[in-house]
């Protein structure tokens, strides 16, 4: 009990804007196992797990707040989730097959890709409640909000095109062409590049957040694997927006961008099929989700060299790092 | 000859979205009339690697899918789908299919009818139907391109398979139809290819008569012999689907029953094919089956072509389609082998309830590709009249 205490304590002091306290836990949400796993971030060992929803995939914590939205594709739902006690605040609809999302910027809406309805739902924070929804291309994946609110963008895996959406108007202002099969965002330090993998195209694409234009593309290579077998997927962006993280699919590694050469600096192979990265505050350490040999692999960023594997669920999709 | 109205009412739905400026490229898909594959008690029957309804089914999902992409790039496809009850009727459509402007024809139809079209006209033919590897090989065009995975692909992707389990004592089990001899001899080269070891060929039929017994009893098929698996080549499909459990050994079947490797299955769960299979489902009502992702990627081929040369012209077009990279939902790229027409894909090896495993196998290598490893490769230069392509 005393632990738990302390353990609220150290959250509550963690959740605290920008606090430089480098505990926390990872939440990891894996695909087969209707579970999300826990793992402490100082000692990098599984800490417990907390039941969800069906095939939680996309998870991201609510703007200002401690809680942490699960999306779950097979339960057409959110858990929402309090991180402090660990405990399931409520679960609401979030559309048919709900891959990945993003907060509008007041975190009262949710932008939503519905895979089966080849949609973006626009969905009530609060209870789940679909308020529009915007058709966009087959297969919508990645769902990324500009940092001003005025804009959502969403891939579609299919069409290969990334939709620019305005926010106040749910309309479509355009329809980007990127590389083949276009799965996630990140959007640079000062806003003005929205980064895009290409999951077929083995590269980024960049689009300038002005015009809504492609202005560049980084290619991934790897010593003696072909472009075939690099799948770009999970991306992130260093606080200081100079350095951009890609995992690479199959290629089993995962790529240290210089952001202002857009070169590959480093490469640190990791675990199988390496799909989503998150970055820990102090930007020392990169977390890594290994879909396909179900564990995580966390990176020391300074050295480029992977620290530690840990085992997790089946399947696992991606890593929330609450500090 | 008849024309369908699916082919009218898919070109209103295409064109409705109104882009009044967008080029329109006349797409027409001759299939068998009075398929009699398609009848129902075939298609009741579902047996691996056989289809599960016409290929307009797949086409249509393709084509509908794609607006977006479509209209961002201005241009659209009008299908056209015309029933062909011979080789003949087969020939005079896509002449006049070629007459009337069509861009591309796709053929839902036998080897001899196949050849008739790609004959008759000087546009590209996409063969969404057929395996038989003569049209890859002695009997190729230039204007052919095939999207179903060649019968030597799917022998390869097996034999694979069982080099990878090592289980290379291979009981060969051959059907009785004209169409099983040239598999029967597929299965054979790919078993030499990949080193296992032929232990004996047998022919089965299928028969109640005592005094066939030895040609009909899987107990007495399957005795008097020592082998790993048993590699059935069925092309009807009934005798192998009772094979599995039945053999005199307790070993595994592949070929037509057990295990068998094809171009999809609605079970695949990797690379976003669930999506694919649950859209293709929610239009048709059935499960997608390895013929209908066949037909589902030559509409993919088609807007891919179209996206890259929207205003034509055919030529343009034409080029684009040959050298398009295509996202099947099987986790790699595919395209159309410049050498017999082929388009390389992965294939699945499913026992009919779910998908074992993919060919190529782990540790298989290719010097270029390693889906290359499935089918008839450049060196061999099987297809004479693509010399040089």
């Amino acid at each position: 009990m005393r632990r738990v205490c302390h353990l609220i304590a150290t959250l509550a002091a963690a959740l605290a804007p920008l606090a430089a306290n480098a505990q926390g836990m990872a939440w990891v949400s894996s695909e087969k196992d209707d579970a999300i796993t826990l793992i402490d971030m100082r000692t990098l060992t599984v800490a417990g797990t907390v039941p969800t929803c069906k095939r939680p995939r996309h998870m991201q914590i609510a703007p200002g707040t401690t809680q942490l939205f699960v999306a779950c594709s097979e339960s057409n739902a959110a858990d929402v989730i309090d991180l402090a006690t660990r405990k399931s605040l409520r679960r609401m609809p979030l559309g048919e097959d709900p891959e990945a999302f993003d907060f509008s910027a007041d975190g009262k809406q949710l932008y939503v890709s519905m895979e089966d309805d080849a949609a973006l739902g626009i969905v009530d924070a609060a209870n789940g409640k679909l308020l529009k929804t915007v058709p966009v291309g087959q297969e919508p994946e990645g769902v990324k909000t500009s940092p001003d609110g005025k804009r959502v963008y969403v891939t579609s895996e299919v069409a290969s095109l990334v939709h620019a959406i305005d926010t106040a108007s749910a309309k479509v202002v355009k329809n980007i062409a990127v590389g083949k099969r276009p799965r996630r965002f990140a959007i640079n330090a000062d806003g003005t590049q929205l980064w895009v993998t290409n999951e077929l195209g083995a590269s980024v694409s960049i689009i300038s957040t002005q015009d809504l234009s492609v202005i560049g593309t980084v290619k991934f290579e790897l010593k003696g694997m072909r472009a075939s077998d690099i799948t770009p997927v999970g991306i992130a962006f260093s606080r200081d927006g100079k350095r951009a993280f890609v995992g690479l699919g199959r290629a089993n590694h995962v790529a240290f961008v210089d952001v202002a050469s857009r070169k590959v600096t480093d490469t640190v192979l990791v675990g199988k099929r390496a799909w989503h990265v998150a970055l820990n505050q102090s930007g020392t350490q990169l977390w890594v989700v290994n879909g396909l040999s179900d564990d995580l692999t966390v990176v020391d960023v300074a050295t480029a060299k992977a620290i530690k594997s840990v085992p997790v669920g089946r399947v696992p999709y991606m890593v929330v790092l609450a500090e | 000859m008849r024309r369908a109205a699916t082919g009218i009412a898919l070109l209103l739905a295409l064109a409705g979205a109104g882009a009044a400026s967008a080029t329109t490229f006349k797409l027409v898909l001759i299939a068998r009339d009075g398929d009699p594959r398609l009848e129902r008690s075939q298609l009741e029957r579902a047996y691996l690697g056989h289809p599960g309804g016409p290929a307009v089914d797949g086409l249509a999902v393709a084509l509908n899918e794609s607006r977006l992409q479509l209209e961002a790039a201005g241009a659209q496809w009008a299908l056209t789908t015309i029933q062909a009850a011979s080789a003949d009727a087969a020939r005079a459509a896509a002449q006049q299919a070629e007459k009337a402007g069509a861009a591309v024809v796709l053929t839902d139809l036998p080897p001899s009818a196949t050849l008739a079209v790609a004959d008759a006209v000087k546009l590209p033919v996409l063969n969404v139907a057929e395996a038989a590897d003569a049209l890859r090989q002695a009997d190729c065009r230039r204007n052919l391109w095939h999207l179903l995975p060649s019968e030597r692909m799917r022998a390869d992707a097996l034999a694979q398979t069982l080099a990878a389990q090592r289980w290379t004592q291979v009981l060969l089990l051959a059907g009785p139809s004209a169409d099983d001899a040239p598999r029967v001899s597929a299965a054979a080269a790919a078993i030499k290819r990949y080193g296992l070891k032929l232990v004996d060929t047998r022919a089965f039929k299928l028969s109640a008569d005592p005094r066939e017994r030895d040609l009909a009893n899987p107990l007495l098929l399957t005795g008097r012999a020592s082998y790993d698996v048993v590699w059935v080549v069925d092309s009807a499909g009934e005798f192998a689907r009772a094979l599995p459990y039945r053999t005199a050994l307790p070993r595994p079947v592949v070929g037509d029953g057990g295990l068998a490797a094809l171009a999809w299955h609605a079970q695949f769960e990797r690379f976003g094919a669930p999506q694919v299979s649950r859209r293709f489902a929610k239009a048709h009502q059935r499960p997608m089956t390895a013929h209908d992702w066949a037909s589902w990627l030559a509409g993919r081929a088609l807007v891919a072509a179209a996206v890259a040369a929207p205003n034509g012209p055919l030529p343009a077009l034409h080029k684009a389609l040959a050298e398009a990279d295509l996202d099947g939902s099987k986790g790699v790229n595919l395209s159309f082998r410049p050498w017999d027409g082929q388009l390389r894909q992965p294939l699945l090896l499913s026992d009919g309830q779910g998908v074992v495993g993919m060919a190529p196998a782990d540790g298989v290598l290719h010097p270029k590709n390693v889906l290359d490893t499935l089918g008839a490769d450049a060196a061999e230069k099987l297809c004479k009249a693509r010399a040089g392509a």
